[in-house]
């Protein structure tokens, strides 16, 4: 079977699907409601429909954030509206419960980490600009990829379930170490709400494999004619490696989330050994387990995780900064090879959550020097955009706003990282609100400003309509300024040895100069996120009411996507998929402000 | 997948196949790599456990049964090599029903695809029956009667890892089973002939046999060690 006839998916389908191309320069399915909207294979519906289920996600859990927010800035306080719309179990007499604490912080963390920076994040960008960027008629495996979509609503469906058992939803933290995750006898959110938990995230990894293994093999044999890998528009890069950080690194967290349910059920003992609960009064027979090996597995997911979460964002800011500072990006390849050398070092350097764990400490030497490498090629990337910034003839879109408050905040939250990975400083630092602000900075906030680059810049590309500049500009600064607000004076807690995953510091001599500034970054809290919610607005507005896009390619880029109708069709692209002559940064060359990819080199013009 | 390359083709510079195989192909090559994570965790999971405790109980003693054999007959690991045997003399006949669709010999696919599954099921067979003997015995999840090689009190971890990696790894050989079956079918409706090539085949080869690869990995860890 000639390579010619692979290229396109599956050789059975390929026929029809190209003899349609050719006879109608146009796709006519059959389209109901329930094709289009519903179960739909089109890889640009379902990145609308990861993005639309990841937006509802983060208001859920940034609205947690705001509950447990509350709580911390204004423990004695009795909010009534709580106690009327949570119930006298969570939120008796206007006061959050501990249990409800502890269940809210759990799914915040879950819910951002996984179903908004993840699945809403890769999901989306990866659905919608793989294909358009390498020229493709859509993913290798559409109906692969629709699965990956089911099974990410189906993973959302039962997470969100767990919310409303009896018992809560699971509650140990968002990392769910055993003993207390393992023992349903332990706490309440150990019961119930944690086999929802465990079952909503096997979902998720399958759901996280299907879309992987998709976006790998499509950049790899999808691409079009001239589209050689260092073509590649560094967004497409950048998913790459995350889809391969994704399928290497997620089926370690099943297996350790496998070994965990028959803990839970079977009676096993891998994470158990020596254990008497309080509650029951109980020893149990438990032996020869290790908590400390679920830690292993579960951060061997989790540190290559956050890169699973920054690189989406990494490649988005570079795109959208290459082309609005109209400059090509600095540094291509050294782009890319930092972005490769990222994803090696993701998996070399776990171990550095467990310093105090007892780990040995030359192993954990060994984890400084490794986490401590990934400076280099952060840093590189960082010099990158600043020179792509240099002298740039820049246009302040908002989309260009939000990159450039990513690159802000990789810096200020990259260097605490270089702090905390000391395993000596790690010692006084480690489970205070110094890694909550870290953590925050670098891969929350980072993460979202970089989705919020990517979603006003490619909107257009969406949905053909512009979003409302006015809005976006409000969302910006609020945004960035009110991040900052939020997690800078958490880096002095922290500094002055103030615990996280406390609900009430109040009774806390040392703690208690920090009420005032609890309740500011509370404040500042509320109104961010009341923020978001404009941007909610200014979104599904703009999607019905917007400003008409009147031309294919709005913002005078390079790459293939603006080549493409304004509202393209299942096929992305009447007639033939256009072919490729250049690289996707020719920006301010020999006089043009761009030059298309799909330009083929002048006479006197040499390659870039 | 035979084909004559052009001297000086360029693979990567888009409009084709880097590998010069079609997406399914690579999928699978990624899926196993995955996979290989997967039972990779379960099995250094098991080697840090193991090596963490005092005692461990030694496998001559405990898989020493045959199927109607008296129970006084010490027969240490001779139903394992069998089973071993069978799940590789499998992986042969699976090789053969890949050459056969290469050489688009749909007869032969057909018989060998067969014999691979009745490999697979024989296999499968000879698991049940060790777990139902182990359990008549009284080991399970959480239990464990068998002692330490030195005679001291083992803990119920050698079960616990035993049942759930070789469970595991029972799943993936009942999944490929019915893979085997769905494509057998699909070859005897002609699906192959008429498409004009046995690439599913070649797919499901390469899964049985990356099955085969793990169980060597699993058999090295629970039997021989």
């Amino acid at each position: 079977m000639s390579n010619e006839a692979t290229l396109h998916g599956h050789p059975e389908v390929v026929t029809t699907h190209d003899a349609h191309h050719d006879e109608h320069g146009v796709h006519h399915h059959k389209e109901t409601f329930i094709t289009k909207y519903v179960f739909s294979q089109d890889h640009k519906m379902i990145s609308k429909q990861f993005l639309i289920t990841g937006m509802i996600w983060a208001i859920i859990g940034g609205l947690m954030s705001v509950l447990f927010r509350l709580q911390l800035g204004y423990p004695d306080a009795h909010f009534q509206f709580l106690e009327d719309l949570l119930g006298s179990k969570w939120a008796k007499g206007g006061q959050i419960q501990p249990e409800f604490y502890y269940a809210l912080v759990t799914m915040h963390g879950t819910i951002l980490v996984f179903f908004v920076l993840t699945g809403g994040l890769s999901g989306t960008f990866a659905n919608f600009l793989i294909p358009l960027q390498i020229g493709a008629r859509d993913m290798a495996s559409p109906l692969m990829n629709m699965l990956s979509y089911w099974f990410f609503l189906l993973s959302s469906v039962i997470m969100f379930c767990s919310l409303f058992v009896e018992t809560g939803p699971a509650s140990g933290g968002w990392t769910t170490y055993p003993p207390l995750s393992a023992l349903g006898d332990a706490s309440d959110g150990s019961k119930t709400g944690m086999d929802l938990w465990i079952v909503a995230m096997a979902m998720f990894v399958v759901s996280s494999l299907l879309g992987n293994l998709n976006y790998i093999s499509t950049i790899l044999n999808l691409r079009t004619k001239g589209m050689s890998m260092t073509r590649l528009p560094l967004t497409v890069w950048a998913l790459f490696f995350t889809a391969i950080l994704g399928v290497l690194s997620f089926p370690v967290l099943l297996s350790g989330l496998i070994l965990l349910l028959f803990d839970r059920h079977a009676g096993t003992s891998f994470y158990l050994s020596d254990i008497f609960i309080a509650s029951t009064q109980k020893a149990l027979p438990n032996e020869g387990g290790s908590a400390i090996l679920y830690q292993h597995l579960f951060w061997f997911l989790g540190h290559p995780e956050v890169y699973i979460i920054i690189l989406p964002a990494m490649g988005l800011v570079s795109e959208v900064m290459s082309i609005n500072a109209r400059k090509p990006i600095f540094g291509y390849m050294a782009m890319v090879g930092s972005m490769f050398a990222i994803a090696i070092l993701a998996f070399l350097v776990w171990a550095h959550h467990m310093f105090v764990t007892g780990l040995n400490p030359f192993l954990g030497s060994v984890f400084v020097l490794l986490t401590l490498l990934i400076a280099v090629p952060s840093a590189i990337k960082v010099f990158n955009w600043l020179t792509t910034l240099w002298r740039g003839n820049i246009r302040f879109t908002p989309a260009m706003l939000f990159a450039i408050g990513f690159v802000s905040t990789f810096i200020s939250g990259g260097l605490t990282g270089i702090f905390l990975g000391n395993s000596t400083l790690d010692i006084s630092l480690h489970d205070t609100y110094f890694v909550i602000a870290h953590f925050h900075i670098v891969m929350g906030v980072s993460g979202i400003l970089g989705m919020f680059a990517g979603i006003y810049h490619w909107f257009p590309k969406m949905y053909g309509r512009y979003m409302n500049n006015t809005l976006a500009y409000i969302h910006f600064w609020v945004t960035l300024i009110g991040a900052y607000l939020i997690f800078w004076p958490m880096h002095y807690e922290g500094l002055a040895g103030m615990p996280r995953r406390y609900m009430d510091y109040s009774n806390w001599v040392q703690f208690n100069q920090f009420g005032g500034l609890n309740q500011f970054i509370s404040t500042v809290a509320i109104i961010t996120f009341a923020v978001q919610l404009l941007f909610v607005f200014n979104f599904f507005y703009s999607i019905f009411k917007g400003r008409r896009v009147m031309s294919r390619n709005p913002w005078n880029a390079t790459t293939l996507e603006w080549t493409a109708p304004i509202r393209p069709g299942h096929g992305n692209w009447p007639g033939e998929i256009p072919e490729v002559h250049r690289w996707p940064y020719d920006y301010a060359k020999d006089g043009a402000d761009f030059i298309p990819q799909t330009e083929p080199l002048g006479s006197h013009e040499s390659a870039h | 997948m035979a084909q004559a390359i052009p001297a000086g083709q360029k693979w990567w510079s888009g409009g084709k196949s880097p590998f010069n195989v079609e997406y399914g192909k690579l999928m699978m090559w990624y899926f196993l790599m995955s996979d290989a994570f997967t039972f990779g965790a379960f099995l250094i999971s098991y080697g840090s456990i193991r090596f963490a405790s005092n005692g461990w109980p030694d496998p001559n003693e405990v898989f020493r049964a045959f199927p109607f054999a008296p129970e006084s007959l010490h027969l240490p690991l001779v139903f394992v090599s069998l089973m071993t045997f069978i799940l590789i003399a499998s992986s042969v006949t699976m090789v053969l029903a890949v050459a056969a669709g290469h050489n688009r010999d749909q007869k032969k696919v057909t018989m060998y695809m067969i014999f691979t599954i009745i490999g697979g099921i024989l296999f499968l067979s000879c698991q049940a029956w060790e777990w139902t003997h182990l359990h008549g015995e009284g080991a399970w999840w959480g239990r464990n009667p068998f002692p330490n090689a030195d005679g001291s009190k083992a803990s119920t971890n050698f079960t616990n890892f035993f049942f759930t990696i070789t469970g595991f790894h029972g799943f993936h050989v009942f999944s490929g089973v019915v893979i085997n079956i769905i494509m057998l079918i699909k070859n005897l409706r002609g699906d192959f002939e008429k498409r004009g090539h046995y690439l599913m085949i070649e797919k499901a080869g390469l899964y049985w046999h990356f099955v085969d690869l793990v169980w060597v990995f699993v058999f090295t860890c629970f039997y021989l060690l």
